[in-house]
């Protein structure tokens, strides 16, 4: 293991107190909907000038960390995902706060997100160099593949619902079609309104499909927002942590998947939460609880999306190619503070990478204690507060969120339009969730494609370039067995007959 | 949770009033915080380059440089909104070429280039073809010879269409008699991830990516007037025959209501931070050239820029 004295390093109290400041900010920021992990680090940066470079990352790194964690708060209590990144936390976080299961809800994610940060932090510090590999194996056409598979999958978690669920993504394409598309620079749908130009923002789209039907339902019922089942029993630390060490391997697993999402930089932390999340249904002895308020669902999403931190640095550091947007303002500071990132960085400037990937470890250790406490905090807030005082907070939050993310009137509007569609697609059925996916899996799909096929078109081989490659077979074998897993499944559960009753 | 809403809350709203509130005195400019407004997402160069002024802009002066960002539709956003701002000085945003040319040509935007006021452009990142180390191609010579023989078959990456890359390519082509294909990508990262990955077989890329990813590209040539001083080995494209000087320029604009002193002021003290020596050190060896046009070079610079920009994207058929 690369040195000890750079974990001593890394140590100081100077050093530690950054961290749990970093964390403990990024938490904050990172479960307020609208402000991400990208501008909580962006905002930090003037103030890193100041200060040497590995304190400068241990403190930016820790504010990341925590607002991919900070992100499940708003997830499971509001059924709006602060980032991307938990966009599945959604699926068993909400249902288990419904059910009264709220804390115990916040606990596991933090676990989750510790373990998921921890196995990140490790692959970073062991194989970087060569992990980094991967990132550059992917080229347009596995990006196109993989996020055809990530649309296939949201059939496959739409079970039962499986037609709603594809035009919801059918929808969400359009949707990404919006606006001066990013490769060819073509203006569409905007009927000549200066308002759709920009395209519509992911997060202005999380918040509107998934916040707004909330807080109008919330308005519309004389229910409490959510149950309360029991009397305020502590942490509920134990039993979370029963519940995560019984599937101990599916939490490893959403951990590696998370990791190695995260080194691609054209991917993100919502396919890592996406492929975690279905791997673990798939494997589940509870399979049929998913989706329903199954703890096991939030374990594999948190646990993959705080993987992708230690995993995005890989190519970041190793390359100087960012692996996530927070990667590329991180990548920004640092070149101000005269430091290039790049293969010799782990040789030539080996003690700031190393005390930096130990600060990591650090902040991803202070993250449990910090991570309890105000998880605590904001699950009594939500339970206790009264609903005349929680929507008109919850409601002011969202504009300024949106506002926020490009300083931009005009997604307030298209916010709020896209919060009255999703309530009213609601109402028939439709959950938000493939709407995003296909919005944010779309424009990873299109550019992809335009791509691989201007490459094999030039190459004279464009039949090789969508199926003739090692990786993107693969991929296109993952895609076949998501499609069709279903239909095997109920088949070979006929065949079984009565054995598959008893189950 | 409840305490921390409001606090960041009434963080959100003291901000918003401190940079609103602001009076024009040009006695005594600068004298609060500067808004610096760039019209795209943190991290890019864009991005990158402005915080390398924020720091000596404290340096010298005191106050800070307060960078926002407002992406979307490659900058447009930004600038049609641009004249909307406050024109008290204390408002400035980032404007980037080919860009506020060749978008209000291509299509309505919600600009037009004369309505940016631009007081000075401070550097720009010359283009430059780029290779994996281990490419076949040695010089910018193999690289044509292979191109005619195989028309089209050498595949480009770059940053986007309609930008620096794809009309250095564009022009390329035209001057050497060659015909390439340009694959657009994502900003430099992906267009560098692409050329490191060997999907493609060279990259319009800028001299910065000479400099960041030194170890493992080779620069067959770049788009200047001289040899960039970091790069001393690598010829211009001047030398090789091809009269090609090219780049993604940067400068700051203000709104249109700003008064005449205070765009000079404004202007000045660009002027100031681009003229400290360790400023430049530190944007050379990142791979920059360092420009300096001013408030009263600006419309001339323009005009010539556009000349040149409009004709080479009308012969390639970007614009009509």
């Amino acid at each position: 293991m690369p040195g000890i004295e750079h974990l001593l390093a890394a140590l100081t109290p100077i050093n530690i107190l950054l961290a749990l400041s970093g964390v403990v900010a990024g938490t904050v920021i990172g479960s307020l909907p609208g402000l991400t992990a990208t501008m909580a680090v962006a905002v930090l940066v003037p103030i890193t000038f100041s200060m040497d470079p590995t304190a400068a990352l241990i403190m930016m790194g820790a504010i990341y960390t925590g607002a991919i964690y900070g992100g499940a708060y708003s997830a499971i209590l509001l059924n709006t995902p602060g980032t991307p990144s938990a966009i599945a936390t959604t699926f068993d976080g909400f249902p288990m706060a419904r059910k009264g299961q709220g804390d115990l809800a916040i606990t596991l994610a933090c676990i989750a997100s510790v373990t998921g940060g921890l196995v990140g932090a490790t692959f970073l510090l062991m194989l970087a160099p060569p992990l980094a590999e991967i990132a550059l194996a992917f080229g347009p056409v596995e990006y196109f593949w993989l996020a055809m598979f990530g649309l296939t999958l949201i059939s496959a978690l739409s079970e039962g619902n499986i037609l709603r669920g594809l035009i919801g993504a059918c929808f969400g394409l359009l949707l990404a079609s919006i606006g001066i598309a990013e490769i060819s620079a073509d203006v569409r749908f905007t009927f000549g309104s200066q308002v759709l130009l920009g395209g519509i923002e992911t997060v202005t789209a999380l918040i509107g499909l998934y916040c707004i039907p909330v807080l109008i339902d919330l308005v519309a019922t004389p229910d409490r927002h959510l149950k309360v089942t029991h009397k305020p029993r502590g942490f509920r630390f134990l039993e979370a942590l029963g519940l995560a060490w019984k599937t101990k391997f599916s939490l490893l697993r959403s951990s590696v998947v998370g990791t190695i999402v995260g080194i691609l930089p054209g991917a993100g932390g919502s396919i890592a939460g996406l492929v975690a999340y279905s791997e673990a249904r798939r494997t589940s002895k509870n399979r049929d609880n998913f989706g329903k308020g199954e703890p096991e669902g939030v374990l594999a999403t948190e646990s993959a999306n705080n993987a992708t931190v230690g995993g995005g640095f890989i190519p970041t550091l190793v390359l100087g190619i960012p692996g996530t947007p927070p990667d590329a303002v991180i990548l920004g500071a640092l070149l101000v503070q005269g430091i290039r990132t790049g293969p010799s960085l782990f040789t030539e400037k080996a003690s700031i990478v190393f005390t930096f990937i130990y600060g990591l470890y650090l902040a991803t250790c202070l993250m449990l204690p910090v991570g309890l406490v105000i998880g605590r905090y904001a699950y009594q807030t939500i339970v206790t507060v009264p609903k005349a005082l929680l929507v008109p907070t919850v409601a002011f939050m969202t504009l300024i969120g949106t506002y926020a993310i490009r300083n931009s009137i005009s997604d307030m509007m298209i916010m709020v339009v896209l919060g009255v569609i999703g309530w009213t697609l609601n109402r028939f059925g439709f959950s938000p969730s493939p709407i995003v996916l296909g919005l944010i899996l779309g424009r990873i799909a299109e550019q992809g494609f335009v791509q691989a096929w201007t490459i094999g078109a030039a190459t004279g081989e464009l039949w090789k370039m969508f199926f003739g490659r090692p990786i993107s077979l693969v991929i296109l074998a993952f895609i076949l067995l998501s499609v069709f897993y279903p239909l095997i499944r109920s088949r070979f559960r006929k065949t079984t007959g009565e054995a598959g009753n008893v189950e | 949770m409840k305490n921390t809403l409001l606090v960041v809350t009434a963080m959100v709203l003291v901000s918003i009033v401190s940079v609103g509130g602001s009076l024009v005195l040009a006695d005594d400019f600068p004298s609060q915080n500067i808004n610096y407004v760039i019209p795209f997402g943190p991290g890019g160069e864009s991005d990158i380059t402005a915080r390398h002024q924020q720091a000596f802009f404290k340096k010298m002066y005191g106050h800070d440089m307060i960078i926002s960002y407002k992406p979307g539709g490659g900058g447009a956003v930004g600038w049609a909104q641009l004249n909307k701002m406050k024109g008290d000085g204390y408002n400035i945003m980032g404007i980037n070429l080919p860009h506020i040319i060749l978008q209000p040509a291509e299509k309505d935007v919600g600009f037009t280039t004369e309505d940016i006021t631009g007081v000075y452009m401070f550097h720009y990142t010359p283009d430059a073809i780029v290779v994996a180390k281990d490419s076949e191609f040695k010089t910018l010579e193999d690289l044509v010879a292979y191109a005619k023989e195989n028309p089209a078959k050498v595949t480009f990456s770059g940053s986007g269409k309609g930008t620096s890359n794809h009309l250095a390519q564009l022009r390329f082509d035209k001057m050497a008699g060659i015909k390439t294909t340009y694959v657009a990508f994502k900003g430099t990262g992906a267009a560098v991830a692409a050329l490191l990955g060997n999907q493609v077989a060279a990259e319009w890329g800028y001299t910065s990516v000479g400099a960041s990813q030194a170890e493992s590209v080779r620069m067959l040539a770049v788009a200047m007037d001289k040899r960039h001083p970091k790069f001393p080995d690598v010829p211009t494209f001047k030398e090789l025959g091809y009269d090609l000087v090219s780049g993604a320029f940067r400068g700051i604009a203000v709104p249109k209501s700003t008064p005449e002193e205070i765009r000079v002021k404004v202007s000045d003290i660009i002027g100031k931070i681009n003229a400290d020596p360790e400023f430049r050190a530190l944007l050379e060896n990142d791979g920059m050239a360092l420009l300096d046009v001013d408030y009263k070079g600006y419309p001339a610079f323009i005009a010539e820029q556009s000349k040149v920009m409009l004709e080479a994207a009308r012969e390639a058929n970007i614009i009509k």
